[in-house]
Order: C-alpha cells, then sequence, then structure tokens
C-alpha cells in the first residue's frame, strides 16, 4: 500500500496545490474541494438563505473555478479568489430572484424629536461581546434578526461586516456608487441595531 | 475652539465615514465632540459598534444547524462537473 501523499492529507503548499490543479490531478481537485467546499457553502448559506440555492451556488462556483484555474495569478490566496467566485455567484442569483415586497424598515432607523434630537436612552449596562456571544438565544437572536433584512440590505451587511469586503469593492460587487453603498450600509446596521437592541441593553427576555 | 455643534441628525451622517477613518481632522473632532456632549447618542453608537461585531462573529462562526463539511455527492457532483469540463475542452 502506497503512503498518503501530502494531497491527499491536505497538507499540500498551496503553490503546490495550485500546480497540480492546472495539469488536471485529480487528488488536488479532490484535495481542494474538500478543503474549500464547507467554509464556501457557509458563505452561500449566509447569502442566499436556501440550502439548495446555496448547495447549487457552491457547485457552479467550484467547477468554475477548477476550470479557470489558470487564471488564478497568485496574487490573493487562493482562498479568497474562490470565495469571490462564490460571492458573485451568489449575487447572480439573488439578482435573479423574483424581488419579494420588501417591508419598510422606517421604524428601525433612528427617531428624532423637531429639534433633531436622538430619542433613545442615555446609559447602557456593561455588557460584553464576549458574554453575548457565549449564549445560544443570543446567536440565535442574531442570525433571526439579520435573516430579516431584506436582500439587499443582508448582502451588504454580509460583505462589509461579515466577509471582510471595503465599502468601494462592495459598491462595485453590487452596481451601486460607494455613497449608495454607505447609505445601505448605515439603513441596515442601524436597523439590525435596533432589532438587537433588547440584547444589547439587556433587556432580551 | 471648540469644534461647531451638529445635532444628533447630522450626527449619524457622519458615522460611516467615521468607522472607515474616512473624516478630515475636523469632522472627527466634531464628531467625537457630539459623541462627549450627548449621552443618547453616545449609547446609539456604542450599540451601533456592538451590533457590527456581534453580526460579524455570529456570523462568522459555525451555523449549528448546517453541516459544517461539503455533503459527499456535491464533492462528487463538482468533480464529475470539472472532468466534463476537462473533457469537452470548456
Amino acid at each position: 500500500m502506497s503512503a498518503i501523499t501530502p494531497a491527499e492529507q491536505g497538507t499540500l503548499p498551496e503553490p503546490d496545490l495550485v500546480a497540480g490543479l492546472r495539469q488536471g490531478d485529480p487528488i488536488c481537485a479532490s484535495t481542494f474541494v474538500r478543503t474549500y467546499g464547507g467554509p464556501m457553502l457557509s458563505v452561500a448559506r449566509r447569502m442566499l438563505r436556501h440550502e439548495e440555492d446555496a448547495r447549487d451556488c457552491v457547485q457552479e462556483a467550484m467547477i468554475q473555478a477548477l476550470r479557470q484555474i489558470d487564471g488564478f495569478e497568485g496574487r490573493a490566496a487562493l482562498r479568497t479568489w474562490l470565495h469571490r467566485i462564490v460571492v458573485n455567484r451568489a449575487l447572480m442569483r439573488l439578482r435573479s430572484r423574483a424581488s419579494r415586497a420588501e417591508e419598510s424598515l422606517d421604524e428601525l432607523m433612528p427617531q428624532f424629536d423637531e429639534t433633531g434630537h436622538l430619542i433613545g436612552p442615555t446609559e447602557m449596562p456593561a455588557v460584553s461581546i464576549e458574554d453575548l456571544i457565549e449564549q445560544n438565544d443570543v446567536r440565535r437572536l442574531v442570525r433571526a434578526a439579520i435573516d430579516r433584512l431584506p436582500d439587499g440590505m443582508r448582502t451588504i451587511v454580509l460583505l462589509r461586516d461579515v466577509e471582510g469586503y471595503g465599502t468601494e469593492e462592495v459598491a462595485g460587487m453590487l452596481g451601486i456608487s460607494t455613497g449608495a453603498a454607505k447609505v445601505r450600509l448605515h439603513r441596515a446596521r442601524n436597523a439590525l441595531r435596533k432589532l438587537l437592541e433588547p440584547v444589547l441593553l439587556g433587556r432580551a427576555r | 475652539m471648540s469644534p461647531p455643534h451638529i445635532t444628533c441628525r447630522e450626527f449619524q451622517d457622519f458615522v460611516v465615514d467615521y468607522c472607515e477613518r474616512h473624516l478630515s481632522e475636523a469632522q472627527r473632532a466634531v464628531f467625537q465632540q457630539h459623541l462627549a456632549d450627548c449621552p443618547m447618542c453616545r449609547v446609539h453608537f456604542e450599540t451601533y459598534l456592538k451590533t457590527i461585531e456581534l453580526g460579524r462573529r455570529v456570523l462568522a462562526g459555525a451555523d449549528p444547524d448546517a453541516p459544517a463539511e461539503l455533503p459527499e455527492e456535491l464533492v462528487e457532483a463538482v468533480l464529475a462537473g470539472r472532468a466534463a469540463g476537462r473533457a469537452d475542452g470548456s
């Protein structure tokens, strides 16, 4: 029986993995799919909120990546390059979905009195993020709050704050101006903030 | 000389650029002065930042309701799709 190769173990250095993919090595292809497939499926699930769509998206993206591996220039990590392909595929799917009527989020925006002063609490308890993260209920509430956002808002929060793309880059992905992206991002964060306010102020039951 | 006064409504217009460090020094001083003077905006801004952090950390973590691995049938489908592409030259 032959020894397990680094490619099979998933410990092959990235340049060697890429070289193997370019040569059409089936073991490298399998390693690539198994190493990156899970994390990419998580990305697609977050964006699409639909398991079948997410699976189709990842399947298409990974086939595209394997077929276009010669176009990978190595300026970014392989994972970063693939991530962008998955995100672009997910955005295409979101655009092709029939847009549903989006509920008004005005009531989730900051409210001001007639003199322009913010209406809201003036003090908050010292609740640490660490303490919040530990709570299953809080994690569930955060996921539910993000899912409540309309696609356009959820997408921009995910791309900017979760996936870590820069605001200008996100604007380019969405085909909108940087200014419009900032406005949408701020509204989305404000909506989420309001939905999570009971948790953040220690009032969640 | 203290920075010019802005309203809470105007303060909101600066928030994203402040977070992105895109404000000029003078604008940043105006923003920070309002933050120091206004307890409502202080709470709002603090919860805004915590919202970003909470969303990032919860969403980037594993979803307890979904398997973290790519299902085997999907692995096979990708590898078959790649092989088909190689066979037809696409």
